[in-house]
């Protein structure tokens, strides 16, 4: 791949363009990530980290890999900054990926409080990173107000349902100047692969690779797809052949010169 | 090949023929068409920047049959693929960009054709534009139109069923100022459902005034983007100024308006450039505002009043055609304007591909819509009768006519190519199997 080809994020490079998620964590799909998906940025649940002394997930992150503290649990924008200044006062730097869910069945992003927290913390200084339900509406307040990224899910997380909201994704990449992550819902590397091929900046998944019969080779099954979906894109995909012969009567027919 | 734009009148003194010699040979003597004069707004934006940055470097030579194949494949075409539809190699694939255009047309705005005439309120300039029948250094008839001709204008228009007027001056906030036209505005809200307004470039309260007084649609032409030849181009007047009429639509947003026109004029540079900066500047602002609605307008280049030889040079009929196609393919949602500088012909078929807007019943002449209105029927009633010598003949005879027999008018902008009246454009897109649609918006 093309070495000037970086993820920019918060002014800070990145060569990998996945990002693993914080839903099913343990030591071995940590591992996989990191060595055989190539992974350099990887969330954290702040709200969920062990309390306990033992088993801390900070022992299992390797130095390199920059940590992306999410605010998964907060049910509002006054929660998620609550647990976004916690994060950066436990030194978990400047980015932050805002979560805020009310629904526990779906857990779908409550969009207008994400706006109101991505604006706050936005102002605050942090590399804010959104989780969101693909809005265009939403994915606009959200550039205006100072978000980093904008990160639309696939569909519900966890589901590995892959891309049910593609066309509206596409809309978003199409619309919004700011780096586009697909999150949450992707199940296969053929999707994460599909998202790539349409301009998606990066994929960010956890759920595909922890529940795969072998995790380490998932990995580098998704970091090979999501590699050929961005090579694809950069190169631009060639022409689909429709069925159907040209009109008979030419529309231009009537141009003198 | 290239215009010769210099005419000199006997009508000017010696000194006013020397300054006009000055101010044409030696630019030092014309002042910086890049910095805002004092009283003009200036806006935080990067618009300018970005459509500019995208002009840098382009090789219209090196796109190729594979990259235009592409951008005729892409669901939603960039800048590379609209690019690449511009060059000339997609030139020999007009008929499938316009099979592509007339499906995103359809899509947009079905089978509709917006029809709507202009109005012409004055002809005095400030500016000196060597390409305009209006510079104020051209000897034409000059004329600002009283309220009561205005009135009795919009009378005889209205009268015709048009519905929406589009509204326009030349470029002189001294004989035109701002409340004049805003006069004009809230006298055409009696007779149309819908003001648009073609005039010079104002600031954004003066939009906001235009805008109480019943406009909502700005056309601003930016002519060239090429800021080196806008400077060989435009050597007096407001105009001059390059980055403050690039902003005139961005500020008309702010002032509340709910659409902006934009375009080159084709012919005068090279013309790809200027077609690809013209859908930018619209592109980059309908991200930035994207509630507004958009449209392009694709005028040539023509002969004026003093100066028959100004022509387009090298965009053809196949060029324009081309451009639009591209605009349409790129930009489907916008509406795309297509005006009587150019002929039946290119009108009718290409409504038919990918233009939403034309005019009809038109005169780019000051206070002379009656007689012309008179003139077109009996031409009209000439031309079904008479055959292809005589009608050009007759119909020559009755343009003069109409011209000397009011010496009250003033001179035209450009000479105009299609002379239909509202009745017969109607008729004939009807014919062509479009709906004629005179009004798309109510205000509430």
């Amino acid at each position: 791949m093309n070495k000037e080809d970086k993820l920019v994020l918060g002014g800070r490079e990145f060569n990998s363009r996945f990002i693993l998620g914080s839903g099913k964590y343990n030591l071995e799909l940590i591992k996989a990530a990191v060595e055989n998906a190539g992974a350099e940025i990887i969330t954290l649940a702040v709200r969920r980290a062990n309390t306990k002394d033992s088993e801390n997930i900070m022992d299992y992150v390797p130095e390199n890999v920059t940590l992306l503290p999410n605010t998964s649990g907060a049910r509002d924008a006054s929660e998620a900054v609550r647990i976004a200044h916690l994060s950066r006062e436990l030194g978990g730097g400047d980015f932050v990926k805002v979560e805020i869910m009310k629904d526990s069945k779906y857990l779908l992003p409550d969009n207008n409080e994400t706006i109101k927290a991505t604006e706050i913390l936005a102002k605050e200084g942090f590399v804010v990173l959104p989780y969101m339900y693909p809005d265009l509406y939403a994915a606009r307040e959200l550039e205006n107000v100072g978000a980093a990224a904008v990160m639309p899910l696939a569909s519900p997380i966890g589901s590995n349902r892959g891309l049910a909201t593609k066309d509206f994704i596409q809309i978003l990449i199409d619309e919004i100047d700011l780096p586009i992550i697909v999150d949450a819902g992707i199940g296969k590397p053929s999707e994460a692969c599909a998202a790539m091929e349409m301009g998606a900046s990066a994929i960010m998944c956890n759920t595909a690779i922890a529940t795969a019969k072998d995790i380490p080779m998932m990995a580098t099954a998704f970091k090979n797809a999501i590699e050929a979906g961005r090579s694809a894109y950069l190169a631009g995909l060639g022409r689909v052949l429709t069925r159907g012969s040209e009109s008979m009567d030419p529309l231009t027919g009537f141009l003198r010169d | 090949m290239e215009n010769e734009f210099l005419v000199d009148s006997d009508k000017l003194s010696e000194a006013a023929l020397k300054r006009k010699h000055e101010i044409e040979n030696n630019k030092s003597v014309r002042i910086d068409h890049m910095k805002f004069l004092p009283n003009m707004d200036q806006l935080e934006s990067d618009i300018q920047d970005k459509v500019l940055e995208n002009l840098k470097d382009i090789d219209w030579d090196s796109y190729t049959d594979a990259d235009v194949y592409r951008a005729l494949a892409a669901k939603t075409p960039s800048i590379e693929d609209f690019k690449a539809l511009l060059s000339p190699a997609a030139k020999k694939h007009i008929e499938k960009m316009a099979a592509r255009a007339k499906i995103e047309t359809a899509k947009h705005f079905g089978n509709t054709v917006y029809l709507f005439t202009p109005l012409y309120i004055a002809n005095y300039c400030d500016n000196y534009c060597v390409y305009c029948g209006f510079n104020c250094y051209n000897d034409i008839k000059r004329k600002k139109m009283s309220f009561e001709e205005i009135r009795h204008e919009m009378e005889v228009i209205s009268k015709s069923g048009i519905e929406e007027i589009l509204i326009l001056t030349g470029e002189s906030p001294v004989y035109s100022d701002v409340k004049y036209i805003g006069e004009a505005c809230k006298l055409a809200r009696k007779y149309f459902k819908n003001v648009g307004l073609e005039i010079y470039p104002v600031n954004v309260n003066d939009y906001k005034y235009l805008h109480e007084c019943g406009a909502d649609y700005v056309t601003v032409f930016q002519e060239t983007y090429n800021p080196d030849k806008y400077e060989t181009l435009h050597l007096l007047g407001n105009k001059r100024i390059f980055p403050y009429r690039f902003q005139a639509q961005e500020r008309a947003i702010l002032g509340g308006m709910r659409g902006v026109a934009f375009s080159a004029l084709l012919g005068l540079t090279n013309f790809r450039e200027d077609a690809l900066a013209s859908a930018l500047h619209l592109y980059f602002l309908a991200r930035k505002y994207p509630h507004v609605e958009y449209s392009l307008s694709c005028p040539r280049l023509r002969p004026i009043v003093n100066n028959d030889k100004i022509n387009p040079l090298d965009v053809h009929e196949t060029e324009l055609c081309q451009i639009l196609c591209a605009y349409r393919i790129f930009l489907p949602y916008v509406g795309i304007t297509v005006s009587s500088r150019e002929e039946k012909h290119f009108r009718d078929g290409i409504a038919k591909i990918c233009a939403t807007k034309i005019s009809a019943g038109v005169s780019t002449g000051i206070g002379d819509h009656e007689e012309k209105y008179e003139a077109y029927k009996e031409e009209e009633e000439m031309e079904s009768k008479a055959s292809d010598f005589d009608k050009k003949e007759s119909i020559k005879a009755l343009q003069q006519e109409a011209v000397s027999e009011n010496e009250e008018c003033g001179d035209e902008q450009f000479d105009i190519s299609d002379r239909r009246s509202f009745d017969q454009m109607y008729d004939d897109m009807a014919g062509e199997g479009l709906q004629p649609v005179l009004n798309d918006y109510i205000y509430v």
